[in-house]
């Protein structure tokens, strides 16, 4: 931590609030949770924050003066210790703001982050990582990853040239054994649950089936999934008015939400619980695979932790791979 | 310089405002730096997110013609918070603009063919661009037919431009109002856009449709359509659904594999059939 104190970063860490573990700006390895399985919200908030402004406008006597967001002074991040789901998280959300033209708001804070994953040793009911070809000790996305061999020592593996830049940093801890250990032996076991081709065919093929309302019943709307999960990169745009200034701000938002696609006209597209389900496993499942050749889901299982009324994903997925 | 920022809008001021309906108004905008003006272009078909700073922005249709340069012009209906500001502003006044986004009516490979634009009531302003981009290349196109319905006489919008086409030898103008919604005066037809559709019996050989209205008209005018002959592939339509970044990433206006912001706003009944029915 000394080391990467110095580099001048911003580190970001696992830090325990409560009965929460959320991913948070630390000076010292002692506030970092190491041995939390998971953040309750993901790394998305880094790059693609809850809220944050496109524009600036200030009311002159005569028009209007739009000021731009400061992209070049960003501060650059390291995050350290999150899981491999996280990291590779990154990709899609990548896809989604690269694809036809690039959305600096969020490439911009990528470029500054450097990602230093820590492998996942424990895993629990709601992890299915490795069926949506992501896996424990994933590297993919990562800079570094540190992988825990035992109390004193961990297996690093430097991935990208800003991981190289940023091992420079703490080299001297760094020793090249003869014979590395097999990494597998050091990682949490997490089932094969379904297939994933045969998830996207089958939702894709069954648009129309009933399961879709039979799964959703219990869905409340809340978008707490949308909120938590690592690649839901949906949004709204809004303006706040202060005094003669104010700003427009993008903000998170959620297809579960039933004011998502209303028209002021009343109208409602998607205007039942079940379409809104649909789409959201739909758009992760079938559209994004299709049109940005990527999956829009980590199996990192958060969103259904968060679930109020206990929606299991894994559980879902699984159905509609049987379909 | 070439901003990074895919949301900040060009500026600019309200040159004229004209009353269509009762709520519906029209913007003539033209930009306030001379040199974004210069270098920007669009094409018939697409859409813009148009902002009163501090309340916020929303999604409409360019409702000029590309053909007519130096300005845009957009129309809309009072209806929520953003359309309520902008229905406040003045002449002179600044708003911000994005866009052009989304697709086009591809007016080039219609060359040669018959035109038949049946447009509802606040619908006709996407249908006015192309009409407009057509007419000024008059030469390309045979015959051009437009049917245009409103709920009431009071809810025709373009009301002048309506009398210059009933006027022109090259355009034939059916105008008709909702049973019920006609004045004394009132001597185009009266009945809902598929009926009088239905009586008109225009020929499909040769001819593009482009259809433009609420919901429920293009859903009772593709049938008339499909009875006399259209195939899908030559009925376009425009979809509207609700839209916040208008660059494919927000989310909002997806509908299956389709962004309606990019791979939209116009679509053919043929590409319509694939989707699913989420519009």
């Amino acid at each position: 931590m000394d080391s990467l104190n110095g580099t001048g970063k911003i580190i970001m860490a696992p830090v325990r609030k409560g009965k929460l573990v959320e991913l948070e700006p630390v000076n010292s390895s002692g506030e970092i949770a190491f041995d939390a399985m998971l953040t309750t919200q993901s790394a998305k908030k880094t790059t693609f924050p809850r809220w944050e402004k496109v524009m600036e406008y200030e009311q002159l006597q005569k028009g209007i003066n739009p000021k731009e967001v400061d992209l070049d002074t960003l501060p650059e991040l390291i995050l350290f210790g999150i899981r491999p789901c996280d990291a590779s998280g990154f990709r899609s959300l990548t896809a989604i703001f690269n694809w036809d033209s690039a959305d600096q708001l969020y490439l911009k804070k990528l470029e500054k982050t450097t990602i230093v994953s820590f492998a996942c040793h424990t895993a629990d009911e709601y992890c299915f990582c490795t069926s949506v070809e992501g896996g424990p000790g994933n590297t993919a996305n990562s800079d570094i990853q540190f992988t825990r061999v035992n109390d004193d020592n961990f297996l690093v593996e430097i991935l990208t040239e800003k991981g190289q830049a940023l091992a420079a940093s703490f080299s001297g801890l760094l020793s090249d054994p003869a014979q590395l250990p097999d990494k597998m032996q050091f990682l949490a076991d997490v089932p094969i649950v379904f297939d994933l081709k045969t998830v996207t065919g089958k939702a894709t093929a069954n648009f129309e089936h009933p399961t879709w309302l039979q799964q959703s019943y219990r869905c409340i709307g809340c978008g707490a999934c949308a909120y938590v999960c690592p690649t839901c990169a949906c949004f709204d745009i809004q303006d706040e008015h202060l005094i003669r200034k104010g700003v427009r701000l993008r903000l998170w938002d959620s297809c579960g939400f039933s004011l998502f696609t209303l028209h002021t006209s009343g109208h409602n597209p998607r205007e039942v619980q079940s379409h809104r389900w649909r789409q959201r496993i739909m758009h992760k499942f079938s559209y994004m695979p299709e049109r940005l050749n990527i999956t829009g889901c980590e199996g990192c299982g958060r969103c259904s932790r968060a679930c109020p009324v206990d929606m299991n994903i894994k559980e879902h997925l699984i159905t509609i791979a049987e379909l | 310089m070439e901003s990074q920022n895919l949301y900040l809008p060009y500026l600019m001021r309200i040159e004229k405002i004209t009353n269509e309906a009762p709520f519906v108004k029209t913007f003539r905008l033209k930009f306030v730096n001379e040199e974004e003006s210069t270098a920007f272009n669009f094409r018939t078909g697409q859409f813009g997110e148009y902002s009163v700073f501090g309340e916020g922005e929303s999604t409409f249709c360019i409702a000029s013609a590309p053909t007519r340069l130096g300005y845009i012009e957009c129309t809309f209906r009072q209806a929520g918070r953003v359309t309520t500001s902008l229905a406040n502003c003045d002449e002179g006044d600044v708003i911000g603009f994005r866009g052009p986004y989304g697709n086009i009516f591809p007016i080039d490979e219609w060359k040669g063919k018959n035109l038949l634009f049946i447009a509802g009531g606040i619908a006709l302003p996407p249908m006015r661009s192309v009409i407009w981009n057509c007419l000024d290349l008059r030469e390309n196109y045979k015959d051009v037919t437009i049917l245009y319905g409103a709920r009431s006489v009071a809810d025709l919008v373009y009301k002048n431009e309506l009398e210059e086409w009933k006027n022109r030898p090259d355009v034939k103008l059916v105008t008709t109002v909702d049973p019920g919604g006609e004045t004394p005066g009132w001597k185009g037809e009266i009945g809902f856009v598929p009926t009088i559709l239905d009586k008109m019996v225009p020929s499909a050989e040769n001819t593009i449709a482009i259809v433009c209205g609420p919901p429920v008209m293009i859903k009772f005018t593709f049938p008339v359509l499909a009875k006399m002959g259209f195939p899908d592939d030559m009925i376009y339509t425009t979809l509207e659904n609700r839209m916040k970044c208008g660059i494919g990433k927000c989310g909002r206006c997806n509908v299956g594999k389709v962004y309606v912001c990019k791979d939209g706003p116009v679509f053919t009944l043929a590409e319509l059939k694939k989707l699913p029915a989420e519009y």
